[in-house]
């Protein structure tokens, strides 16, 4: 049996990124204030220390280059992570990111591998405005030959973060800058999540609320908030969106006729859309309802916190609109 | 001191009204008045007023995070903008870009990018608008010394030379003075060039270096730069060097020096872990001296201007915590113009 701590999420991941360096000496990590700074959010502390300058890179602010030289490395056999501050700023690494790194393998007829993490931070909520508040995973998720996991506890970021870095593909692993204190028991040793499995984080028989990230934890406490309703209400992780575990979800889905879907992306053309199809394709014949979806407001994240908190549903929120959708209104 | 009385006065209500600011966010912040991450103009004062001095009322401006004291130097409305760093309905952009991305299109500022290196390539782009309608303006794109290490710069750079676009870039170097790595703070100036100058020089941009806690200096070369480029001769970059402000060494803004412009005279009432840096790097205290050395402000005059600049702050931060929150009706507005 594992032996279970209790890790915060930041610690959680900082625990995968010290046992797979001490693993592999290929992995490497880049990005910008990660080295002796110990990352903007202390997500990186330590690091420094125990692996150097030459496996901690603090990279200049030049992320299209710094990004290229990952997948460069990435092809002559490192295994880099490479961090990108605030999730926004994935925007600056896009070109490498969709017109190299995600294709190489294919274009080259799996001669090449390109074996990188991408990790960053996302989240709306902490009164940054619109350039640092987005959470961009839905334009990975969209890329053929990109991975994209999006854990939303200690234990499931620490154990997909050692599956993202063992893995020989580009993987993006979104962390929700708000989770980073979250709590939750994390075993000890090597305890692998595969990518591409769906968690069902509580059992129900009424509703399934399909949720990503920090939105688990939303979803979580609107099903606590139905059992006075006498509602149950099932909360299924998708954990990762590429692959997706269409199986899960749509198992879930069959039995209890009824879905939500839970993700703190912009609603337009994003993951909610995405969900919503597959489990149309998959189970229409069992649904009692149509899928209700519930992503951020399609508004630029406001600045100013009376207008930035309108941006995500609350539990009352899906709490809600769950028992009128179980009740037939 | 070469510069004409009124200018130099001028310039100096500019950066009193910029330090005041500064100083009343650090203080609301602190206070639970906002909540987020900011940046702070103090220690560049002089190179900012300068070149706004330098400007027509018809010039356009584009500036980077560290943007407060652009927007107070050009004169635009310190209530406003006091308001939008606090999230208000009344801010300049009705709080929904606070302090990040302070704009004042009706003072000629298009926009404040948060993204490093953002700015550079609106304050070309605007260049070009101005060139391709023969307006007699320039713009001009205040960015720090970290800009110089995205591409999207060297990409205007060239741009801009080979278009003659009347653009000035004007580089605020303050790396030195930063805390660095190996003093828990962050890297910084994590460049292989021995001089900044060198990148937009390759280009055959005109290059300006000056001491930007040197009010004459700025001005003079900014006044420079922008005969250039309105008399059609292309971009000009202007790097201006300045000692971090302590206060703006760690990750969250401290207030480290509080103004004290009696300093200006009575060299023994600086006192402080930060002495040093009062002594010999703020401009602010060197251009009180300089103004009073060259006989163009009596000692009583300053003193007089810094209390008007004073209970001007205080006023703006009055009008600021008194103002509604937007109304939540309002969110979906201006997503789409």
């Amino acid at each position: 049996m594992h032996n279970a701590r209790s890790l915060t999420y930041r610690a959680a991941v900082l625990e995968a990124l010290v046992g797979e360096m001490r693993r592999d000496d290929a992995v490497i990590m880049l990005g910008e204030d990660i080295g002796a700074a110990g990352g903007v959010f202390k997500q990186t502390d330590g690091l420094f220390t125990e692996f150097g300058a030459g496996r901690i890179i603090d990279t200049p602010i030049s992320e299209s280059g710094a990004f290229g030289i990952a997948v460069g490395a990435a092809m002559a056999g490192q295994r880099p992570v490479f961090e990108v501050m605030f999730g926004d700023f994935i925007t600056l690494i896009m070109d490498q990111l969709v017109n190299q790194a995600a294709k190489l393998n294919y274009m080259s007829a799996g001669q090449f591998k390109v074996p990188l993490v991408v990790r960053t931070a996302v989240g709306i909520g902490g009164n940054l405005g619109p350039q640092h508040s987005q959470s961009l995973h839905a334009w990975s998720s969209h890329i053929p030959g990109l991975k994209v996991v999006m854990p939303s506890t200690p234990v499931d970021a620490k154990n997909l973060m050692v599956a993202a870095i063992r893995d020989d593909n580009p993987v993006l692993f979104f962390e929700d800058r708000m989770l980073y204190n979250l709590r939750g028991d994390v075993p000890e040793g090597d305890y692998l999540v595969p990518i591409g499995s769906a968690d069902v984080k509580r059992e129900g028989s009424d509703v399934t609320i399909i949720a990503t990230s920090r939105m688990v934890h939303t979803a979580l406490a609107a099903a606590d908030l139905l059992v006075k309703d006498g509602i149950s209400a099932e909360v299924v992780d998708p954990r990762s969106l590429v692959p997706l575990d269409i199986a899960t979800l749509v198992t879930s889905v069959k039995k209890t006729s009824r879905a939500i879907v839970v993700d703190g992306g912009y609603q337009q053309y994003g993951v909610t859309g995405e969900i919503a199809a597959t489990i149309a394709e998959h189970a229409f014949d069992h649904l009692d309802a149509p899928v209700i979806r519930f992503g951020s407001a399609d508004v630029p994240i406001p600045f100013s916190r009376t207008l930035e908190s309108l941006m995500l549903p609350d539990a009352g929120n899906l709490a809600q609109a769950a028992a009128a959708m179980v009740r037939g209104r | 001191m070469t510069l004409d009385r009124k200018i130099g006065l001028s310039i100096f209500d500019r950066m009193l009204m910029i330090r005041h600011f500064e100083e009343a966010v650090i203080r609301l912040y602190k206070d639970g008045h906002f909540a987020s991450h900011y940046h702070i103009y103090i220690g560049q004062e002089a190179t900012g007023a300068a070149v706004l001095e330098a400007l027509s009322d018809k010039d356009l401006i584009c500036t980077t995070h560290r943007n407060h004291g652009h927007i107070i130097g050009r004169g635009c409305d310190p209530n406003r903008a006091m308001a939008e760093i606090l999230g208000r309905a009344t801010g300049f952009n009705g709080g929904r870009s606070g302090t990040l991305h302070l704009s004042d299109p009706s003072r000629g500022f298009l926009s404040t990018s948060a993204v490093v290196g953002g700015c550079p390539g609106l304050a070309t782009g605007a260049a070009y608008g101005i060139k391709t309608k023969k307006e007699p303006r320039v713009a001009v794109g205040f960015f720090g010394d970290g800009a110089l290490e995205e591409g999207l710069v060297i990409e205007s750079f060239n741009i801009a030379a080979l278009w003659k676009l009347p653009v000035v870039y004007v580089c605020e170097n303050n790396a030195s003075g930063a805390m660095g790595a190996t003093q828990g703070g962050y890297p910084s100036a994590t460049t292989a060039t021995d001089s900044f100058t060198r990148l937009p020089a390759a280009y055959g941009i005109h290059c300006l270096k000056v001491d930007g806690t040197d009010m004459t200096a700025v001005h003079t070369a900014a006044v420079e730069a922008v005969q250039r480029c309105r008399a059609g001769n292309g971009p000009v970059f202007i790097e201006a060097f300045t000692m971090r402000w302590p206060g703006s060494s760690p990750l969250w803004p401290e207030l480290a020096t509080v103004t004290d412009l009696e300093e200006a005279w009575d060299p023994s009432r600086i006192k402080g872990p930060y002495a040093e840096w009062l002594r010999n790097h703020d401009p602010l205290l060197r251009a009180a001296r300089e103004l009073s050395s060259a006989g163009h402000a009596s000692r009583d005059d300053i003193m007089a201007r810094d209390k008007a600049a004073r209970d001007r702050i205080a006023e703006a931060c009055e009008f600021a915590i008194a103002s509604p929150m937007p109304d939540p009706a309002t969110v979906g507005q201006h997503v789409f113009a």
